[in-house]
């Protein structure tokens, strides 16, 4: 089994440790320039999430290479305080530091598919894929 | 990691050449403010050519620097911004306004003298 790529988010730098890894496994998976913007842009979003709200977690990539197709799986997890109400902070402009809010609805939009699994209390998980085009 | 700023006539040029952590970026927007306030400058030319990501974060620092250095009396604008960075920052929700922009510190630099100089 192959090893997955993983950077861990302790410090605010490792947003950035996150974000140019990820660029680089979408370049060498095919990506263009766009799509590895999109990519980072994401990345970089999922990762200051974990930093801001949960302290602590994980970001881990995972290439999908398949007959049909490739594409770049980004997983963002955290044991941090979880999110109670999801509809709310899929709301452009929600934020509960201040920021744009613009973060987890242009996740959704960078990327080609975007789930999240939390529980209130125990932590956040989030899968997103990108498609090679 | 500090970002040079470098005085022209009445004006700061800025070019930002690395991959912006939060915190440089914050620091940034500190020390050009200082800057603007110590050298009475009108005009300021922050230009993103080499800046290949630009996230919720770095954008609202942008676009706060802009709106502070306007209150000191300072006109900002941005320039170089690449094709995928706006493409990005459209698909994240993020219009940046009241922004003013040009292709590059060239362009910048005439756009900030026909504002400033009529
Ligand atoms: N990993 C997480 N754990 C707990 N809460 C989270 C997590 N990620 C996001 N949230 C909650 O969801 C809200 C919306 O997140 P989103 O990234 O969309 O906006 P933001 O971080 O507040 O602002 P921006 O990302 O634009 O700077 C946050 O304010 C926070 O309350
Ligand atoms: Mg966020």
């Amino acid at each position: 089994m192959e090893i997955k790529p993983c950077v861990n988010i302790r410090q605010e730098w490792d947003i950035v440790g996150a974000r140019q890894l990820g660029r680089e496994k979408a370049k060498e998976l095919g990506f263009g320039t766009v799509d590895q913007a999109r990519i980072a842009t994401a990345i970089s979003e999922l990762a200051r999430n974990i930093y801001l709200y949960a302290g602590t977690g994980k970001v881990y990539f995972e290439t999908i290479d398949r007959l049909d197709k490739k594409g770049l799986k980004v997983v963002a997890v955290d044991e941090g305080p979880g999110i109670r109400d999801l509809s709310q902070v899929m709301q452009d402009g929600y934020s509960t530091s201040g920021g744009l809010g613009a973060g987890l609805p242009g996740v959704k939009r960078l990327m080609d598919t975007f789930e999240i699994n939390t529980e209130w209390g125990e932590g956040t998980e989030i899968i997103a894929v990108k498609w090679v085009r | 990691m500090r970002i040079p700023i470098l005085k022209l006539h009445n004006y700061l040029l800025i070019s930002i050449q690395i991959d912006l952590d939060d915190q440089s970026a914050i620091q940034f927007q500190e020390d050009l403010l200082n800057k603007i306030h110590k050298s009475g400058a009108t005009g300021v030319v922050i230009d993103l050519t080499s800046v290949d990501i630009i996230d919720s974060f770095i954008a609202k620092v942008l676009g706060d620097v802009v709106t502070m250095s306007d209150l000191m009396g300072a006109r900002v604008v941005l320039t170089g911004i690449q094709p995928a960075v706006a493409m990005t920052l459209i698909e994240l929700g993020i219009h940046m306004q009241d922004v003013q922009t040009a292709l590059d510190l060239e362009q910048g630099l005439i756009k900030l003298r026909q504002e400033l100089e009529g």
